[in-house]
């Protein structure tokens, strides 16, 4: 069975091509490209070094947001489009999900993080790979939580970088993401969404936001 | 037989046909998301991108199914490249990259503008030289066709789109979005007009200027509610659709004069404006070149009009790459056969 993984959700792009539990090819990188270029010569690419023909996928694995609200869109018009075309199916996973990845074997609590600007943050909590919270909160709103917990804290992205002194500050006792380990990899989403259920309709299928457009907002407090 | 699918998200409409030799339509669906803008007035970028999301396959699967086609009778896949809102143009092009790498197929980049010129293909054969009209809430411009593929811009907007100038007199007016219907209603049904300047610009010029004209109706509204009176919006509307009518209308025939041109086609959704269409009806009918509008579905933004412009670049060789990107700015002329 070959899957074709893929990640846009933020600047890094990750695509990969999965068979039967073997990586045959991944591509990941984190230079800010354009994915609405990049993303489909990059699919093309490991298609055709891989050897593998679009008829011969068997499932599509996507990552489905939070991120970049452009970003996500490309990733996801592209599985659905893909998978819909190839008559397979498609398997949504949460990107925080996927950023939280080399967490899975950390016994305390794994956060992965993206920058949401103004103090806010899309964020993962995850105990033993089950989600405990995967929204856009306030940083210090995340940290209460964390409290709450009490247990040692994994965190992954590159986006923790702009919080390393507030987390310091915080008391946990924290562990870092390595270098390679801060990416979000398409073969790791691709392991994620082995162990999930496809999306019930192609057509349906949407990004996770986690977060109303700013039209919206204001027309429901001008409607309260 | 050459089968073309086309995909059009370049504003608020997710919209898929498949037309059949450039000049035949087999299916032209259009899902319209108006009814979600309405209550922002406007078209809200990131509520049309998410929509668009929504839309897409469905209005592909939708077009094949009317057309009774299977992708493997296709021989390309044309998609709006731009002009447009970036974030909905994206939605189209990756979803038309997927759907031509699934299935083999050449993909092809196409100008929005050309499509609404290219849609008159799909009701009468084109002759050049030609004069096209392009008139909607973004575009207002003049554009000459020498021959297949061949677009100079002779004239455009320096301010507002004609469409958005109709869209702005009608919030003044208390007119729901969108407002252009409206204020050609009410001019049609009018029996009087209030008296508005007409901006001619520079002799000779083929440009256009309308926020002068959106700026006169509101200085009339103010002048008229300082003195306490009310203002008769149908005399409102019928003066301000005298003046943009008249300059357009002018402007096209003296273009088409000087140009010489065989056939004077009307674009856009704004061609759909009952007032203007007759005018310009009128005024062709007098100097004896032929004149064409395409009927309303083909005037708003559709996708049968993307694979009509796209069948003229397949039969000339030309092809896109996965790496097209969306292009809001995109001009014309870029799109002119070398
Ligand atoms: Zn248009």
């Amino acid at each position: 069975m070959i899957w074709l993984g893929i990640d846009t959700s933020n600047t890094p792009l990750s695509v990969t091509l999965v068979d039967e539990g073997r990586v045959l090819i991944e591509h990941t990188d984190s230079f800010p490209s354009t994915h609405s270029v990049a993303a489909m010569p990059a699919i093309e690419r490991i298609m055709k070094e891989a050897g593998i023909t679009p008829n011969q996928l068997d499932a599509i694995a996507v990552a489905k947001g939070p991120g970049s609200y452009t970003g996500i869109r490309i990733g996801m018009t592209l599985a659905k489009t893909l998978a819909w075309s190839l008559e397979i199916p498609v398997y949504p996973v949460s990107s925080l999900a996927v950023l939280a990845a080399p967490g899975k074997w950390f016994s305390g609590i794994t956060v992965s993080i993206m920058d949401a600007r103004r103090q806010h943050v899309f964020a993962g909590v995850y105990q033993e790979q089950q989600p405990l919270l995967e929204r856009h909160l306030a940083f210090d709103e995340l940290l209460a939580f964390l409290h709450e917990q009490d247990q040692p804290v994994f965190w992954c992205g590159q986006d923790v970088q702009k919080f390393t002194e507030a987390i310091a500050a915080s008391g946990f006792v924290s562990h870092f993401a390595g270098l390679a380990e801060q990416l979000p990899r398409a073969s790791e989403l691709v392991a994620l969404a082995q162990h999930s259920e496809p999306a019930p309709d192609i057509h349906t299928l949407t990004p996770d936001y986690l977060r109303l457009t700013e039209a919206e907002v204001n027309w429901m407090k001008a409607n309260e | 037989m050459t089968y073309i699918l086309g995909i059009e998200t370049s504003c608020d409409e997710t919209a898929a046909a498949i037309v059949k030799d450039g000049t035949t339509i087999v299916s032209n669906v259009v899902a319209s998301q108006i009814d979600s803008h309405k209550r922002f007035g406007g078209v809200v970028p990131e509520v049309a991108s998410r929509h668009h999301v929504e839309q897409i396959t469905l209005v592909i699967e939708q077009a094949l199914t009317e057309a009774g086609l299977t992708p493997k009778q296709l021989d390309a896949v044309a998609v709006t490249e731009g002009p447009g809102l970036v974030g909905a143009l994206l939605i189209g092009i990756q979803a038309a990259k997927a759907f031509a790498f699934a299935h083999q197929l050449p993909l092809i980049g196409v100008h929005h503008i050309a499509g609404h010129i290219y849609a008159n293909a799909l009701e009468n054969p084109m002759e050049f030289p030609l004069l096209s009209l392009v008139i909607s809430g973004g575009h207002t411009e003049l554009i000459v066709m020498q021959q297949d593929g061949h677009f100079e811009k002779i004239g455009e907007t320096r301010d507002d789109a004609a469409g958005e100038a109709y869209d702005k007199v009608a919030r003044v007016l208390s007119l729901p979005y969108p407002g252009g219907p409206h204020i050609d209603r009410l001019a049609e049904q009018s029996d009087g007009a209030v008296e508005f300047p007409r901006v001619w610009l520079e002799e000779g010029s083929y440009d256009f200027s309308f926020s002068g004209l959106k700026s006169a109706v509101i200085n009339y509204q103010h002048n008229l509610q300082q003195k306490g009176q009310e203002i008769n919006p149908s005399h409102v509307a019928a003066g301000f659709q005298q003046s943009v009518v008249e300059v357009v209308v002018e402007k096209t025939r003296r273009a088409a004069e000087e140009y010489g041109v065989k056939q004077v086609i009307a674009a856009g959704g704004v061609a759909a404006n009952k007032g203007l269409r007759s005018a310009l009806e009128a005024t062709f009918e007098k100097q004896g070149i032929p004149f064409y509008v395409p009927s309303l579905p083909l005037c708003t933004d559709n996708a049968a009009m993307i694979a009509a412009a796209g069948y003229s670049k397949l039969i000339a060789g030309e092809r896109s790459d996965y790496a097209m990107n969306g292009r809001p700015g995109m001009p014309l002329t870029s799109w002119t056969r070398l």
